[in-house]
């Protein structure tokens, strides 16, 4: 069975399952609620499921995904009718026993759990431990099939790992820019002209469905940042430190398959009633609202669950399993990068986690934690939230960062200026980045007096950033800049260009006076999209660009991926302008709809055009992508002339990485130095295992 | 050494660019407050700040860029230049100092928009799903506009009955919070006599985005004439119930949702009419619009739905029975 073929019979079946999925949803709603609704959330639900699940049924078969995903919906039906039976038994009917939205508020979410937990279990992910456990023994390694089919099911290889991230990621890049140009489209003119109050999306009006995208948007984008973070963290970091696999192959693969019932549940919240609350999740308004917002929580935690255990597996590996001589001045940049992600994501992913629980608990038993009728206290909720929340900002930037100076060296064929100071200043945005919290809260009413300290910490992050801009120009400087730029170096210097905006609008921020202006208006939307684009979208890029011969043997094409930069970076440089700019003048956040006479219909309008093309040049980017792997021109030796261990040998990288041992006999950016050399292969020997 | 002084005078040049551009882009609505002064002032600075390090960074990147390009046919590596501690000492230096300028300067703009005046005319302000109104104690007057005297500072004393609201006029610069179980504060004192709206800054669900209401500014004769005007109204609606419960619905922003006389929000029906005619439930029966069902609607809004507004809920407002008998009779008297 050929690829192209399999496709096509995966999107026959999804348009079948969609059709019948839509069907049994509508007849099961009609039977429960005594009228069908033809754009009601069971009819959404079914065909979402049963469309997802047919497309890899037909694609791969019942196996790994498919059987996973199959296992999903089968626990969370048999988790939710076993609390809809429970509540049967205690004397619930009607409306009380299964609510609006096919099964009651706490039998979707013990259900939803269930389905998570059955998704692991299908998938094959806890294969090996259910054998451990039971006595048997595996081998230490799985020899995957050649081809593409090991990367439907669970694969215990790093670099296959890798690439499920990083693609799973761009999948739902791919559907968070889809509902951003859904409600950009709304956006482009004042008024509501499409998302009205009568216009009926599953359950939910025009306003409330315009909520749910812009608040999945927000989530959906975060959880695929932290996928493809963790998907170039997985196929590099052990390449460059010479290790043959993770620390913990099995708890990755776990790790990455968490991820999948995750991305399930969140697409659920939008279906199962939407949730109105922005990504925030701020109490009272996420105690209240639909069962949607239990499913967002849901999938919000078992996400977190995937970046915890991701975070403790890179430091394990990092601390256990770098080559001889590799100390810590010899790291590559990137490794430090990646340390100081890694910190961040193991220990303070558990805040939100836990808030976002205290929340799930309020709802489903009644406890007060942020009730003030109950003696609660909403405000105590942003505290727990923003002590995660923040620091995964830096988890978002610090990585790219990170790419930015592995890169850079490589491009201008100089060393990395500074080198000590741009790890360690690594290190200190982890740090920093745990007491400033608050800053995102100076018009929250906690205590007045409270804002002055997190302003002078807040301020503060901009001492190791400027460390970071300062040393990254002083490497250009004098350097021998690649001409004309390959797509990698153009994606490197476009971060430093926009992450200098994103940074240089965040002071004002910080500034309370100046936030009481700022805060929860466009100029955030602005400033945020800078970081994030400059700190992880133009470094994703680059680093795919980059890395993407070592995984293929092959090139993208450069006119493409040059035609992909032009279009996107002016387009989104118009983009945030715009933003901040009727920020400044009186644009709120998360509005569906905005005063005419403010005067922001034709910005507005630029701004959906800037979007759009955006969307186009990312649509690119993809064709590119998937293009490349099959037809891209092929590159096995050392493409960009780096010293970097994983490109001494030849691509596309082999099962268990190197052959052949190495050992680090120099630094890793002596670009320049005659006769210099980072690493150094041991003389063949016995085949190693 | 050359490379230096040009990159040196291109950032200058640079900088003073960016900043002139900047600051005749009018990049700040009207200045209309007491408070927005220093805040503007702060963010002057700011932006003064931020044109200097932008050139300080995008000048020599661009000019490496373009200058140290390598040349065709040329495949050495560049001059090995590892670092220098010193400049990284610098660097790390000069931006912490101007951090601590900046943090200083940041406490004392906070400062100045935190003055209390202690003769400042104090309103009460309600912010709920999806509506404000403004009690004036003073004068035993509730609002669902707020007017202010020009040159007096407000104190605003604000909470919310339902989730969490923010109070954001973009003339006036501050913001804050509204928390539901607490009062928060916040003091405006109006520069210029205008009309401006309160828009609602935290998401507080479906109609958020239609969450506000005008504020206008006046001097402090006209002011006094729309007070006057009010407490008179107040005295004359109490005494029937149908006045008594038109003043209910503007102290509780009923109108926010309910259009009367076609002025008002599409989130609930309309109320002209709603007695007397038959209303269709959302589950395809009938009910007589009568007393007994106006009754029921605000007590447990969500009991009997009209169809249309199925996924709109309605808070209740924990009026009594006599308020809600009220309200009811100002509703029969809509056509």
């Amino acid at each position: 069975m050929t690829k192209s073929k399999s496709v096509g019979s995966g999107l026959l079946l999804l348009v079948i399952g969609g059709v019948v999925g839509y069907g049994i949803g509508l007849g099961l709603d009609a039977v429960i609620t005594g009228k069908p609704n033809f754009s009601g959330s069971v009819a959404g639900l079914f065909a979402l499921l049963a469309s997802v699940t047919a497309f890899f049924f037909g694609v791969f078969g019942y196996r790994g995904i498919t059987r996973g995903l199959t296992w999903q919906v089968a626990g969370t039906i048999l988790g939710g009718l076993f609390v809809t039976a429970i509540r049967f038994l205690m004397g619930m009917r009607g409306s009380a026993l299964f609510g609006g939205f096919f099964f009651s508020e706490p039998a979707w979410v013990f259900g939803a759990l269930v389905g998570a937990v059955s998704f692991l279990f299908g998938v094959g992910a806890v294969d090996d431990w259910m054998k451990w456990a039971r006595g048997l023994d595996t081998p230490d390694h799985h020899e995957d099939v050649p081809g593409w089919e090991k990367y439907l099911g669970v694969s215990l290889d790093h670099k296959v790992i890798g690439i499920q991230y990083t693609v799973t990621a761009l999948v739902l890049i791919s559907v968070g820019g889809l509902f951003a140009l859904i409600f950009r489209t709304e956006l482009a003119a004042s008024q509501l002209q499409f998302l009205t109050s009568t216009f009926r999306l599953f359950n939910q009006t025009g306003p409330q469905i315009y909520n749910a995208l812009m608040s999945l948007h927000g989530m959906v984008m975060i959880v695929s940042i932290l996928l493809g973070i963790a998907g170039v963290m997985n196929y590099v970091v052990p390449l460059l430190l010479g290790a043959h696999d993770m620390a913990f192959p099995r708890m990755n693969a776990f790790a990455f398959w968490l991820a999948v019932p995750a991305a399930v549940l969140l697409l659920l919240s939008l279906i199962l009633g939407g949730f109105e609350t922005g990504w925030t999740g701020y109490p009272p308004l996420s105690s209240r609202g639909p069962v949607g917002v239990q499913m967002f929580f849901l999938g919000v935690f078992v996400a977190g669950w995937s970046s915890i255990l991701g975070a403790l597996n890179v430091l394990a590996t990092v601390l256990r399993m770098r080559a001889k001589g590799m100390t810590a001045m010899r790291l590559p940049i990137l490794v430090w990068a990646s340390v100081a992600t890694s910190i961040i994501s193991l220990t303070a992913t558990q805040l939100i986690g836990l808030s976002f629980q205290l929340v799930m608990f309020q709802r489903l038993l009644g406890m007060g934690f942020f009730d003030p009728a109950k003696g609660g206290n909403p405000v105590l909720f942003q505290h727990l939230f923003w002590f995660y929340s923040h620091p995964a900002v830096y988890v978002f930037v610090l990585h790219g960062l990170g790419v930015i100076s592995e890169l850079l060296p490589v491009f201008v064929r100089k060393p990395l200026f500074g080198y000590r100071w741009v790890a360690m200043s690594s290190l200190g945005i982890a740090l920093v980045g745990f007491i400033v919290w608050a800053h995102h809260m100076f018009t929250s009413g906690m205590n007045e007096y409270l804002r002055v300290p997190f302003m002078y910490s807040t301020l503060l992050v901009a001492v190791p950033t400027g460390v970071k801009f300062f040393s990254w120009v002083a490497t250009i400087w004098g350097g021998k800049i690649a001409t004309p730029a390959p797509t990698p170096l153009l994606f490197t210097v476009g971060a430093i260009f926009v992450f200098l905006l994103g940074g240089l609008t965040g002071p004002p921020n910080a500034t309370v006076s100046v936030d009481l202006h700022l805060h929860d208006t466009y100029f955030i939307v602005g400033h945020f999209h800078d970081t994030i684009f400059g700190g992880f979208v133009f470094p994703f890029f680059a680093a795919l660009y980059y890395w993407f011969p070592k995984a293929t043997g092959r090139r993208m094409n450069e006119f493409w991926g040059k035609v992909h930069f032009w279009l996107m970076t002016p387009s989104f440089l118009i983009l945030t302008f715009g933003m901040m700019r009727i920020g400044l003048l009186g644009m709120r956040r998360r509005i569906v709809d905005y005063d005419t006479a403010l005067g922001f219909d034709t910005t507005h309008l630029v701004l959906t055009i800037c979007g759009f093309l955006i969307a186009l040049s990312v649509l690119i980017f993809l064709i590119n992508f998937f293009r490349s792997m099959k037809h891209g021109e092929v590159a096995t030796g050392n493409v960009w002339n780096s010293r970097s261990p994983e490109w001494q040998v030849p691509s596309p990288m082999p099962a268990h990485n190197y052959g052949v041992p190495f050992e680090v006999v120099g630094e890793p950016y002596d670009y320049g130095l005659p006769g210099s050399k980072y690493i150094e292969f041991a003389p063949a020997q016995g085949k190693k295992h | 050494m050359r490379h230096f002084v040009v990159v040196g005078i291109l950032v200058i040049l640079m900088a003073v660019l960016t900043y002139v551009g900047l600051d005749s882009a009018g990049l700040m609505p009207v200045q209309a407050s007491a408070q927005a002064v220093p805040i503007d002032r702060m963010w002057n600075e700011q932006v003064i700040a931020m044109s200097f390090l932008f050139a300080l960074i995008v000048v020599p990147m661009v000019y490496s860029l373009l200058v140290f390009r390598r040349k065709k046919g040329d495949t050495t590596d560049a001059a090995h230049v590892e670092g220098n501690t010193k400049l990284e000492i610098v660097w790390t230096i000069l931006p912490l100092f101007a951090v601590l300028v900046f943090a200083y300067l940041g406490g004392n703009s906070l400062a100045q928009t935190l003055r209390a005046d202690p003769d400042a005319m104090v309103v009460k302000v309600t912010g709920r799903q999806w509506s404000w109104s403004f009690e004036y104690p003073g004068y035993g007057v509730t609002s669902t506009e707020l007017r202010l005297p020009v040159g007096k500072q407000v104190y605003l004393q604000m909470t919310s009955t339902d989730v969490i609201h923010s109070f954001w006029v973009p003339e006036f610069r501050v913001k804050q919070d509204l928390v539901p179980g607490r009062v928060t504060e916040l003091r405006i004192t109006p520069t210029l006599e205008g009309s401006w709206k309160v828009r609602c800054a935290e998401i507080c669900g479906a109609a958020h985005y239609s969450m506000q209401t005008p504020v206008t500014v006046m001097s402090q004769a006209d002011f006094d004439a729309w007070m006057a005007g009010e407490v008179a109204l107040v005295s004359e609606a109490a005494a029937t119930p149908e006045g008594r419960g038109e003043a209910l619905v503007r102290a509780n922003g009923c109108t926010a949702c309910h259009a009367v006389n076609g002025v008002g929000g599409n989130i609930g029906p309309s109320w002209n009419g709603a007695f007397g005619e038959e209303v269709k439930l959302a589950d395809g029966s009938t009910v007589p619009g009568d007393e007994a069902y106006l009754t029921e609607s605000i007590k447990s809004p969500q009991a009997k739905i009209m169809a249309g507004y199925e996924t709109q809920l309605m808070p209740t407002y924990g009026l009594t029975d006599e308020q809600i008998a009220d309200i009811v009779s100002f509703i029969k008297t809509l056509k």
